[in-house]
């Protein structure tokens, strides 16, 4: 263990949110269990106040999270000078078994915890809490993972023993090793770029679509999806390598730093709010049919796609940029 | 749009409120701001000195081989350079002579190193800043030492050092090779350490070991070793600092959480008021939320900023024993300025989040008041 | 306009102290209209009032508000029809200490988002027909009683309500303001509003404005 201020941090953080998150899944089981819209009972009424709470403090877990995963990654590159071999934040993370899983963990938490959020801005709009049976049981599926994710990022910082050789981002994402992070590195630069030319044209053609006609809500949303795996691919394979005109140089987390503009952020902010409202838009179509939900879900959704389609064409348009002025000319 | 005028309506309210409400709120906002203060005051002064120190190493050498004997650094043969200069790679070695001095006189502890190259001769010293403050010692004074063996002698100042790298230099005295050996004692032919100078960096680990392998009583010990280190003690000071602020940390969230709970009854009547006049359960929680962020604002800003002020314009008077090291002659130095997404970050984690989380479920409570509840009396 | 099926109301529910308020109250209040009702103490009108102005909700029953099933809906619904269909004036004002008496008119607003500049247009106005225009900076703990009463029945209108409900207007003041807060009532109705008011004082439920009058005891309609 490494008594880093960053890392007391983040543990203390990871701590008081899935505490928050414990308090929160409780109430949602006897939400879940004891909810009657047509009772009167005081039981009920207790359980309506209930919901006013949850979605605070689900509101709250997002922010954490999201900064959170920051952190996370930025703590993971500041202390890898602790570690002989690591260079940056890859470095660190592939010190154990832990770290990779955990920054995965992150990312999916800081998803379903938007989702949630978007899930749950929607059931309030209808009066006859439509949604309220979804929303609680997709709680009860965040809270164990929050949970795990604590653990696993203890395990991490837990299990840190300075001095530990370990391969850095040079050689952890420079298609040596094995594991998923080399498999995607290995991934041709070229070929990747086009697939999420691709991909982003067919989200904003799809989008376009929807927006024009509002039809096609699940084309859209298995084509932001797979725009998202894509994107998140090309972070780690195709981008870096222009970013820092180093064919050989994969890393996804170098490019935070302020070498190279910090733009790293921009990548990843618009990737994971184009993948936030992208999962949102597609999750709330099965919903469509609700009637207390007729008049509000479609302008939802509207508003949802667009930000999908802003955000992935500003991503589309900064990866771009970054391959226009590189140095680097690829085949 | 509605929704930002329904904002901006609460958040003037909310305003209006926290001022009509000074001295509870100046209790919480001192006590956060202090606490934000004392931890920011050590993040930012562990990163600056971090740098610094950084900043240093970047010019130590690549490597250095002490010879151990019983587990303890010992004094090196010199007849050791010839052996080592064999192995490939190597472009040179040489030997260095280094020491601490304890002077009775001044109750300080200096750092007496020869230097590569020493111009002055015999008989002269160069000084640092700080000998130079606490022995109030000019140029061309002369002195007094005391050898191994007792003897007094006196060495004249020729120089004094600047101040640009006062926090390793601050103690140091250079002499040439013949004072050092004749006030040490120590003989010809032996040295404190080899300094090996390796052409490619990539290779210093493999030279290393060579070494190591060769010379078996040795130990090389490379500039990254050392970095590493200073950052994990200085990492590990201040994050024993913040252990033990956060008994601080733990009593400002209690208190938190009691004021947040410890609604006074005109507080409780007034919420009943609005609930009673029209705002729902959310419009109160989003009158704590604007609450909560207006205190948290203001007292993480004024706590940064003191901190600011007090790490890198007052030098950090508070904790400099703590962090720097323990010798009597403290550097002086201002640090240079740092502020990063990563300490605020830690700032945030380490205070605003507890704070919110300690009062979500007492603004909860303070907002689910009956509607009906001011006519029921 | 308003119409209660069956109501009941327990509080405490399922424990030792359990407390039945209201019991099989079934009413329907007419638009346009002045009600009151009468009754001891302890004999549930507050509580009715309270579920009448969506306040809070009934044990069982049913309540229709313009035909509109309202007794299951979520509590921020249910908010803002109240906040737009009714106006409260309290027994004792309830008036925020430590702010102005323009702001105090203009809090039942701001949840509705409507524009500052225009909803303060809108509560001056108020003020000037109630002679308190020059007060609108004052804070309230400096009022008088009468300007306390006029402050809160401002603020009732701020929204522009249909119906008035007040609990027990004039269990603090004196017969002169009784009497001035009744002809405020009258002239309200005049223009077109309902208005409920809970009481048990002869002047109130004997006023000329008052078309009927609703007698209770222990949590039951006795009269009519």
């Amino acid at each position: 263990m490494i008594l880093h201020p960053a890392i007391i941090a983040l543990l203390t953080g990871s701590l008081l949110t899935s505490a928050l998150l414990l308090y929160a899944a409780f109430f949602a089981m006897r939400i879940l269990r004891h909810w009657d819209l047509t009772s009167g009972s005081e039981l009920q009424v207790s359980l309506e106040r209930r919901t006013y709470l949850l979605t605070t403090v689900m509101a709250c877990a997002c922010t954490f999270q999201i900064l959170s995963l920051f952190l996370f990654i930025h703590t993971a590159d500041s202390i890898c000078t602790l570690f002989s071999g690591a260079m940056c934040a890859a470095g660190t993370l592939n010190l154990n078994r832990f770290g990779y899983p955990a920054l995965l963990l992150k990312l999916a938490n800081f998803l379903l915890a938007g989702l949630w959020l978007i899930v749950n801005h929607v059931d309030s709009k209808g009066y006859d809490y439509p949604l309220i049976r979804v929303k609680y049981r997709l709680l009860l599926v965040i809270a164990p993972l929050l949970l795990a994710e604590m653990v696993v990022q203890g395990g991490h910082f837990l299990s840190l023993r300075p001095q530990v050789i370990t391969s850095c981002c040079g050689s952890l994402f420079g298609a040596r090793e094995s594991g998923i992070a080399s498999h995607l590195a290995i991934l041709p630069e070229v070929q990747v770029l086009i697939a999420l030319a691709i991909t982003i044209a067919l989200t904003l053609a799809c989008g376009g679509y929807y927006l024009l006609r509002g039809k096609g809500g699940y084309p859209f949303a298995a084509a932001a999806l797979v725009t998202f795996a894509i994107g998140a691919m090309a972070l780690v394979s195709a981008i870096p390598v222009y970013i820092y005109a180093l064919p050989t140089h994969h890393c996804p987390f170098c490019m935070l730093h302020r070498e190279y503009g910090h733009i790293g952020y921009l990548l990843y902010v618009t990737l994971l709010g184009a993948g936030v409202a992208g999962l949102g838009a597609g999750a709330l179509q099965p919903f469509r049919g609700v009637a207390s939900l007729a008049a509000v879900l479609p302008v939802i959704q509207r508003r949802l796609v667009l930000t999908a389609m802003i955000l992935y064409g500003a991503f589309g348009g900064v990866a771009l940029w970054q391959i226009m002025v590189s140095e680097l000319r690829l085949g | 749009m509605g929704g930002v005028e329904k904002q901006r309506s609460i958040i003037d309210f909310t305003l209006s409120s926290l001022l009509r409400r000074k001295g509870k709120n100046a209790a919480l906002l001192t006590v956060y701001a202090l606490v934000v203060f004392f931890l920011a005051s050590v993040m930012f002064f562990t990163q600056a000195i971090r740098k610094e120190a950084a900043a240093l190493l970047a010019s130590a050498p690549e490597l250095v081989v002490q010879r151990t004997v019983a587990g303890r650094h010992d004094l090196i043969p010199l007849g050791y350079i010839e052996k080592i200069r064999g192995i490939r790679g190597i472009s040179a070695v040489r030997g260095r002579l280094w020491g601490y001095y304890y002077d009775p006189l001044f109750l300080a502890n200096y750092t007496l190193v020869v230097p590569e190259a020493f111009p002055w001769g015999t008989g002269t010293i160069v000084i640092g800043q700080a000998v130079a403050r606490r022995t109030m010692t000019v140029e061309g004074s002369v002195m007094p030492f005391h050898t191994y063996s007792g003897k007094p002698v006196n060495l004249t100042v020729v120089n004094i050092m600047p101040a640009t790298t006062e926090l390793v230099a601050a103690d140091l005295i250079l002499l040439s090779a013949d004072d050092f050996r004749m006030l040490f004692g120590v003989p010809p032919g032996l040295a404190t350490d080899l300094v090996v100078e390796v052409a490619n960096p990539a290779e210093v680990p493999t030279i290393a070991r060579k070494i190591g392998a060769l010379l078996p009583d040795t130990r090389p010990i490379s500039r990254d070793e050392i970095l590493r280190t200073y950052e994990a003690v200085f990492d590990w000071r201040s994050g024993i600092l913040l252990t033990l602020l956060s008994g601080a940390l733990l009593a400002f969230v209690i208190f938190a959480w009691d004021k947040a709970t410890g609604l006074s009854a005109e507080e409780r009547k007034e919420i009943g008021i609005l609930k009673a006049v029209g705002w729902d359960t959310g419009d109160v929680l989003l009158m704590k939320f604007w609450e909560g962020t207006a205190i948290s604002l203001s007292a993480f800003l004024a706590g940064v900023i003191l901190a600011y002020l007090h790490v890198f314009i007052a030098a950090a008077p508070f904790f400099e024993p703590v962090i720097k090291g323990w010798s009597v002659l403290y550097p002086q130095f201002r640090l240079t300025p740092a502020l990063d997404f990563s300490s605020l970050a830690v700032l945030f984690f380490l205070t605003v989040v507890p704070y919110t989380v300690a009062t979500i479920v007492p603004a909860w409570r303070a907002a689910t008041v009956d509607p009906d509840a001011v006519m029921r009396g | 306009m308003i119409e209660l099926l069956n109501i009941h109301k327990t509080f405490n529910q399922g424990k030792t102290n359990e407390y039945v308020a209201l019991r099989e109250i079934s009413l329907a209040i007419a638009s346009r209209q002045a009600t009151v009702l009468k009754g001891p103490s302890g004999s549930g009108k507050t509580t009715l009032l309270g579920i009448l102005g969506g306040m809070a909700r009934p044990t069982a029953g049913r309540i229709v508000l313009f035909e509109r099933e309202i007794t299951s809906l979520p509590e921020r619904f249910l908010t803002d029809i109240r906040r737009r269909t009714f106006g409260f004036i309290f027994q004792q004002f309830n008036l925020v200490r430590g702010i102005g008496v323009l702001e105090n008119v203009m809090l039942p607003a701001y949840p509705c988002g409507e524009r500052h500049a225009i909803l303060r247009e809108r509560a001056m106005a108020l003020l000037e027909l109630f002679g308190l225009a020059g007060r609108a900076a004052t804070r309230v703990e400096w009022l008088s009683g009468g300007e306390m009463q006029r402050v809160a029945i401002a603020r009732a209108l701020i929204n522009n309500p249909a119906v008035i409900i007040a609990d027990e207007p004039t269990a603090h003041l004196d017969t002169r303001l009784s009497g001035e807060f009744l002809e405020f009532m009258a002239r309200l109705k005049g223009e077109g509003k309902t208005i409920i008011m809970a009481s048990h004082d002869p002047l109130v439920y004997e006023a000329g404005l008052v078309d009927r009058v609703v007698e209770m005891r222990d949590g039951r309609i006795v009269y009519p």
